[in-house]
């Protein structure tokens, strides 16, 4: 008999004889917050995101150019703004590693949570939301759902082979309590609304 | 009503007092309180460390003497807790089962069953700390546990409140274990005292002068633990309050 | 007459811990960042030697009240310990109040838990079908030993000699790291306080925050001996730092990386990693290949489940809203290859306990150590297993019932371990359970089985009671006694015995009512 067929029988053998009926989950959406985006923005703020202002007029990617001006490596998986670095030349991901800004977008956001979703299809290469040092997030208003049970209903967890929720940048407070950020991973996120361009639809 | 009064073991030997309280307290409602003499214990020290056929004997004496009551009441919430929702070495019969369901802690007693609105009598000026017992606040939900997202009750507030000049405290950790636990306050001496001293010192910055609870064990593990540091606190239980004694 | 009815969220037990001003705050609009923090609070470090964990000789029962002796002993870092993790239990606290659902979620996630195990083969099975049509290769593990010969073996076939990993309770289980080094495979952690431990060869003393027993002062011995930071330094964004900038290199040259998982969905075939790093993300998808290790109960029925898991588990851990990092993994990524271990390692045969098979519900979230007043002053290492506080209490000792055989006297009772669970496991009610099924299988010292019998019979015996406590003298000289083993002085160690009466109850009774009766 393999592990495989050991395992099994053992289990078979050992299930509790009770009646236990999976339940109904709610959607829990019966008091929606005012603003999708207010409410997300909130939360980003309190799990240590940034949330860039969009100007009232004029460039809307003005505050992401502002960030990445004194960059030297960026690395850009979006058509609104250019990088120096393509992510369709890398060979290995750990090519990245020099990397100082990345900006992607999000299929979409929560909330509840203040956090986005992050695809390989909006990555292309995973590691890149990892290896650079900040992290900037397009995100269209109009992909804010209200809470995770919402979000789970979306496609990307049915179709993507990764899909990853950043709720701020990396953190930890594993020595004494104490909170840090770019644990391991990016040291800022930073969010900026604006809607996807016409003609490039969600994945 | 006739009520039949168990004392238990350590209330007897060492809080005599907290029985005396608690008998004159029924009676002053008009019941007919017997103590019945060959009471000893409900078995909740060998079951509580796993020695639960060690049980048997002792459970089945209490039945023999609490049989035939409208009510068993105790001043012992850990010990009520135990008949109530343990008490299993012995054969679950009709008489049993009987005298489990009649077993009530005095507060629950005097607020589900008697529904006390007033205690003319009583008169307690002093800052307290209440210390609900894990025993009577998670399982005979005395009030809302902190970890729970329920509406706030507390029956010991509720019962206190109605006696005249007595102060809350707010201590920093209200129902964090005071380290008795029964066997645990010996067989895990150093956690225990160590929690005990905690809990004391809590109390005693939150400016108490007094610690008041339903259950004396707790009360005689943190008094011992409040003497040994030096913290000047003293220790009551609930029945003495409600029962008019003002010190 | 007053009354309050919320306790003050800014009272803390040891006020005079406070350092005032503190320099590592994130200050973001005027506001403290807090979220995921362990004590908004700064605590003066002292340079006070750290206390180790239990002593453990081969088979023999863990003493795990030496070890929380010298953990107390220890006072700095007892009291530190104790308020960081109070901290995340009134961090949770305030999460819970916010959700008008809060119970109810408990109650759906404890139901989708039970149903699933009452059903895990069928799930398993789904989950393997979807896994593999997706192109990950699932293996199975009977246990320890045969996990890390698989995962050997994946690692040999790919002529891997480093791996970087991420936070895995299941490997520790296994032994990994030790079986690894045996192999001459270079093992690096990189969840902080994994690698902490790591590097100062000690196990992690909490499910969620491995070095919480550290103080900074530890934490700057630890890197100083090891990846050469300055030994006066104990600022936290500097060891931080340090560590991140010697851990990078290691992540970028891995032959391969490895995860565990918190959440394996089988309608889709997805396993789910929760991390507040990043590490997890940066171990799996920096190497080429990815494996995964998972204990077989860690499996859920579908998607919507998984919302109300993930609401749940870093509410209850850190009382912080969401981990950093909630990732979905679904297959490998174009040019990569994803393995899954599925460990068996005593699950199936838990499954078959009637009194505790509900305690493979547990997602790992650590809000039961947390808040147990014995773990925040014991610390987790006084344990000397895998698994510590309560919900080690109740699953160690299926691992090992002899040498575990004391961990669920370690316990007050108290139950509010119970209250916290987010799958709403009935610990405490479990480790009652346990000191019975473990006095029934002797494993209990025969000198206190000698003293239960001796209680048990003075107990039942009217007569013979009256005539041990005639007098309030004998009375308190024999009342400890007739429950504990040891006499009156393990009572009087550490507090003051209880003063004499002039008279029990019984004759107070006998004197002023006898006449009734």
């Amino acid at each position: 008999m393999s592990s495989r067929d050991d395992i099994l029988a053992s289990i078979l053998a050992n299930l509790p004889r009770v009646d236990r009926s999976l339940p109904h989950v709610p959607l829990f959406d019966s008091d929606p917050p005012a603003s999708l985006l207010s409410a997300f923005k909130d939360n980003l703020h309190r799990m240590g995101g940034n949330f860039l202002d969009p100007p009232a007029s004029g460039d809307m990617l003005a505050p992401v150019r502002a960030k990445i001006a004194d960059a030297k490596v960026v690395c850009s998986t979006v058509p609104e703004i250019a990088g120096n670095r393509d992510v369709a030349d890398v060979r290995a991901t750990r090519d990245l590693a020099d990397v100082d800004f990345a900006i992607v977008r999000a299929s979409f956001a929560v909330a509840e949570t203040g956090s986005v979703l992050l695809s390989d299809a909006d990555l292309h290469v995973n590691g890149v939301a990892y290896l650079a040092q900040h992290l900037i997030v397009l995100l269209d208003p109009a992909d804010i759902v209200i809470n995770l049970h919402h979000a789970y209903r979306r496609p990307e967890f049915r179709n993507r082979h990764y899909a990853s929720f950043h709720t701020g940048p990396s953190a930890t407070a594993d020595i004494e309590g104490v909170l840090i950020h770019g644990a391991q991973g990016v040291r800022s996120l930073s969010v900026l609304p604006i809607a996807r361009a016409v003609g490039n639809p969600t994945h | 009503m006739r009520i039949g009064l168990f004392i238990p073991c350590f209330i007897d030997a060492v809080f005599p007092e907290v029985g005396v309280a608690t008998l004159e307290l029924l009676e002053r409602f008009g019941h007919e309180v017997v103590y019945p003499r060959d009471q000893t214990c409900c078995g909740q020290p060998m079951a509580n460390a796993g020695f639960n056929a060690e049980c048997a004997d002792t459970e089945a004496l209490f039945v023999r003497n609490f049989s035939g009551f409208d009510y068993v009441v105790s001043p012992s919430g850990s010990c009520v807790h135990h008949v109530r929702d343990n008490f299993d070495a012995i054969e679950q019969t009709d008489e049993v089962k009987e005298v489990r369901a009649r077993t009530f802690e005095l507060v629950e007693f005097l607020h589900d069953i008697q529904k006390v609105d007033a205690f003319p009598w009583a008169r307690f000026p002093h800052r307290v700390g209440l210390h609900n017992s894990c025993g009577t606040l998670r399982r005979l939900k005395h009030a809302r546990p902190s970890e729970l997202h329920e509406p706030f009750f507390s029956k010991p507030i509720d019962l206190l409140s109605k006696v005249d000049g007595i102060e809350f405290v707010r201590p920093a950790r209200p129902d964090e274990c005071c380290g008795f636990g029964g066997t645990f306050s010996v067989f895990e001496e150093v956690v225990s005292t160590k929690m005990g001293y905690d809990k004391v010192s809590d109390h005693a910055q939150a400016g108490a002068e007094y610690i008041v609870s339903a259950d004396s064990s707790c009360l005689m593990h943190q008094r011992g633990c409040a003497e040994r540091i030096g913290v000047p606190l003293k220790f009551i239980h609930i029945a003495q309050i409600l029962n008019g004694a003002s010190a | 007459m007053s009354t309050s009815r919320e306790r003050t969220d800014d009272a803390m037990l040891h006020p005079e811990m406070l350092a005032g001003v503190d320099p590592d705050a994130i200050i973001r609009e005027g506001h403290r960042l807090d979220h995921a923090e362990g004590t908004s609070k700064p605590l003066r470090p002292a340079p006070e030697p750290q206390p180790r964990g239990a002593k453990v000789r081969g088979n023999r029962p863990i003493d795990q009240q030496e070890a929380a002796a010298r953990f107390i002993a220890a006072t700095e870092h007892e009291k530190m310990h104790d308020e960081r993790l109070w901290d995340l239990r009134q961090k949770r606290d305030r999460e819970m109040h916010g959700i008008p659902e809060w119970e109810e979620l408990r109650s759906l996630a404890s139901a989708i838990k039970e149903h699933t195990l009452t059903h895990l083969d069928e799930y398993l099975l789904e989950f393997e079908a979807n896994a593999r049509s997706n192109g990950i290769h699932v293996h199975w593990a009977r246990d320890a030993a045969e996990h890390n010969q698989i995962v050997h073996g994946i690692l040999r076939d790919h002529g891997a000699t480093s791996l970087i990993k991420s936070k895995s309770m299941l490997t520790e289980e296994c032994g990994f790291r030790h079986y690894m080094a045996s192999v001459g495979i270079d093992v690096i952690e990189t969840d902080l306080g994994e690698r902490i431990q790591q590097l100062d060869n000690e196990d992690p003393s909490h499910v969620v925050v491995p070095a919480v027993h550290k103080l900074r002062t530890d934490v700057a011995g630890v890197f100083s001996r090891t990846i050469g930071t300055d030994p006066g330094n104990t600022d936290v964004h500097y060891l931080a730092e340090a560590q991140r900038e010697a851990t990078r290199p290691l992540i970028l040259n891995a032959d391969a990386g490895m995860t565990g998982a918190n959440f394996v969905v089988a309608e889709t075939g997805t396993f789910v990693v929760c991390t507040n790093e990043g590490n997890a993300d940066l171990s799996a998808n920096v190497p080429k290949l990815h494996i995964a290790s998972i204990g077989i109960e860690k499996i859920i029925p579908r998607l919507e489940h998984l919302a109300v898991l993930v609401r749940l588990l870093s509410r209850s851990a850190l009382g912080s809203l969401m981990t950093q990092y909630t990732s979905h993994f679904r297959g490998p990524r174009a040019g990569g290859e994803m393995h899954v271990v599925l460990v068996d390692n005593g699950r199936s045969a838990r499954l078959g306990l009637d009194e505790f098979w509900t305690s493979l519900k547990c997602i790992r979230c650590g809000a039961c150590m947390n808040t147990c007043p014995v773990y925040r002053r014991s610390g987790g290492l006084s344990y000397g297993a895998t698994y510590s506080g309560p919900i080690g209490l109740i699953i160690d000792p299926t691992f090992n019932a002899r040498k575990y055989s004391n961990l669920p006297f370690a316990s007050s009772l108290n139950g509010s371990c119970t209250n916290v669970c987010p799958v709403k496991i009935n610990i405490h009610e479990q480790i009652y359970a346990w000191r019975r099924v473990l006095v029934n299988q002797h494993e209990v010292p025969l000198v206190k089985k000698a003293a239960m019998k001796a209680a048990g019979a003075l107990l039942s015996r009217p007569a013979a009671y009256r005539a041990a406590i005639a007098t309030a003298d004998t009375a308190l000289a024999h009342l400890p006694r007739f429950v504990i083993y040891n006499g009156l002085n393990a009572w009087g160690k550490h507090r003051e015995v209880p003063h004499p009466p002039k008279q029990t109850f019984h004759s107070w009774y006998h004197a002023n009512r006898g006449a009734k009766q």
